[in-house]
């Protein structure tokens, strides 16, 4: 038996063990639909009932946080916006955020990217260029205008450092050295860098260890960010992993009708979230 | 000529305000600019077109920031935003309108400085959407002396009119009525105060070679990245397609 470092990789059953990794009240980092969420996983979030959550959308949330908003498993959300793409407006974000029973932290995309770059650095902000004169600047007193010390007379914003308690994302592949293969979607590389801790699930678990190989190790985050993986096929669904499946429109059109109300939203969790299924593949 | 989709025409006023840009970047659920890249591409223009939620195949390999980073430096010559409510300073708002939410700002409060022009784009054209003063600024329209700001609003196209930008005053004004629709209609559906010329031209039609090309290679391209949009444009076609 291999001595394993203390911070490897460790792997779970199942989406549902790995949501179990996940404590109530944790700032959770996710992307948005068209960057692999960890569909599979946020469904078990809610079968186990979480509540509190803090959510913080790279940059922006759709289908994940619209469920779980929709199910009471949030407080908090920092995001630059809450959208369903085509389906149009994320009904119960939109829903809660004007009844006022959760908070939002508005953002725009760059700053929080930038707020997690610092974090990867382990600086505690990153200068960023626009953004002054927009409302947003007065909304967030963690968002600091400096005048730019290269230069004179010219003001520039920072994005405080952002370390999120749990980045969780799916990929489609992890392998056994605990490495997750995430192809172009780098963003998720950069979460990762900036989180305490990381959770993958992944449509295959492969053998060896893809850090050995020059084609597939551009698209790789090493294992040493990597705290869980599971095995959640098809877990993106009913959002796409590039090759493998494509994204279920008709699904998001008819989860963004049944969702306008709370009674619509709870027949929609009875039949696709709290009842065990066999497979999420389309009929 | 024959008889065109809304969203046609709009498409042909929009590739006619890109221009001769180099670097065009399109956002989410923008399907009416995407149509207009995708024309302008088809006319043999040597456009690069970055649309950022191409199903397969987006432009960038280093997450979604590469946008904004590229936009930092200057590499993004339009881009185009659009809004719950617009205003007469061009200041723009996504989050909040008379007690409704909306979804957020997303990067406009960057891409409108950053970005070298940028199109405003908002198919209603209603007293609701274009106010006197926006409730919530997500981007504002102008920034004063000193505020780094290399790009601004360049037009506002709506449903019935297309806007210039006038950065000297601060002020759109209108410069042509789309067929179907007159200037005592847009004054009606304009809760801003605009400059307008003394007589305004209808805004040009699309030309029967246009029709040609976007119910042809365009409608295929953009059938691949927004399905719902072109079943709805182009029921028929796209469903042969």
């Amino acid at each position: 038996m291999d001595r394993l470092p203390a911070n490897a990789t460790r792997f779970f059953p199942d989406a549902d063990a790995l949501a179990a990794q996940i404590p109530d009240g944790a700032l959770l980092a996710m992307p948005p639909d068209y960057s692999l969420p960890a569909m599979a996983v946020v469904r078990a979030l809610i079968r186990r009932r979480a509540r509190r959550l803090k959510l913080l959308g790279v940059p922006v949330l759709g289908l994940c946080a619209d469920l779980l908003i929709g199910a009471g498993c949030v407080a908090e959300v920092e995001t630059s916006a809450v959208s369903l793409g085509e389906a149009g407006l994320a009904p119960r974000f939109t829903e809660a955020v004007e009844r006022g029973e959760i908070v939002v932290r508005d953002a725009t995309c760059p700053m929080i990217h930038s707020g997690l770059q610092a974090a990867e650095k382990g600086v505690p902000f990153m200068p960023l260029r626009g953004v002054l004169g927009s409302d947003l600047v007065a909304l967030r007193p963690d968002w600091k205008v400096i005048d730019n010390p290269m230069g004179e007379n010219d003001p520039i914003i920072l994005a405080p450092a952002i370390s999120p308690d749990i980045a969780l994302f799916h990929a489609r592949w992890a392998d056994r050295a605990g490495n997750v293969w995430l192809g172009r979607r780098r963003e998720l590389a950069t979460i990762a860098h900036a989180a305490k801790a990381t959770l993958v699930s992944c449509e295959s678990v492969r053998e060896g260890d893809m850090l050995e190989d020059e084609l597939l190790a551009p698209g790789v985050l090493a294992s040493v960010y990597v705290t869980g993986v599971a095995e959640a096929k098809r877990g993106a669904w009913p959002l796409g992993v590039i090759d493998e499946y494509p994204i279920d429109d008709a699904h998001l059109a008819a989860y963004a009708k049944a969702a306008r109300t709370r009674e619509g939203f709870a027949r929609y969790l009875d039949e696709w979230v709290l009842t065990p299924r066999k497979s999420f593949s389309p009929a | 000529m024959g008889s065109y989709a809304k969203e046609e025409l709009l498409a042909c006023v929009i590739a006619g305000l890109v221009g001769e840009a180099a670097h065009v970047a399109v956002g989410a659920a923008s399907p009416i600019p995407a149509t207009a890249c995708s024309l302008l591409r088809a006319r043999g223009r040597p456009l690069r077109v970055s649309l950022l939620h191409k199903r397969k195949g987006n432009p960038f390999s280093d997450g979604s920031r590469e946008l904004f980073d590229l936009a930092g430096q200057g590499r993004i010559d339009v881009f185009f935003l659009g809004g719950a409510q617009i205003d007469g300073e061009a200041n723009i708002n996504l989050v909040r309108a008379e007690g409704r939410r909306f979804p957020g700002s997303f990067g406009s409060a960057f891409m409108y400085f950053a970005a070298r022009r940028t199109i405003l784009f908002r198919e209603e054209h209603s007293r609701r959407v274009l106010v006197p003063k926006v409730e919530f600024v997500s981007a504002p329209g102008w920034s004063p002396p000193g505020v780094w700001r290399p790009g601004g609003p360049q037009a506002l196209v709506t449903g019935k009119a297309v806007f210039s930008w006038q950065k000297d005053r601060r002020r759109f004004r209108l410069e042509s009525v789309h067929p179907g629709h007159d200037l005592d209609e847009v004054r009606a559906d304009t809760g801003f105060e605009f400059d307008c010329p003394s007589t305004v031209p209808a805004t040009i039609a699309p030309t029967s070679e246009e029709i040609t090309m976007l119910r042809g290679s365009v409608m295929r391209e953009i059938a691949a990245s927004y399905p719902e949009f072109a079943r709805r444009v182009w029921p028929q076609r796209s469903a042969a397609a």
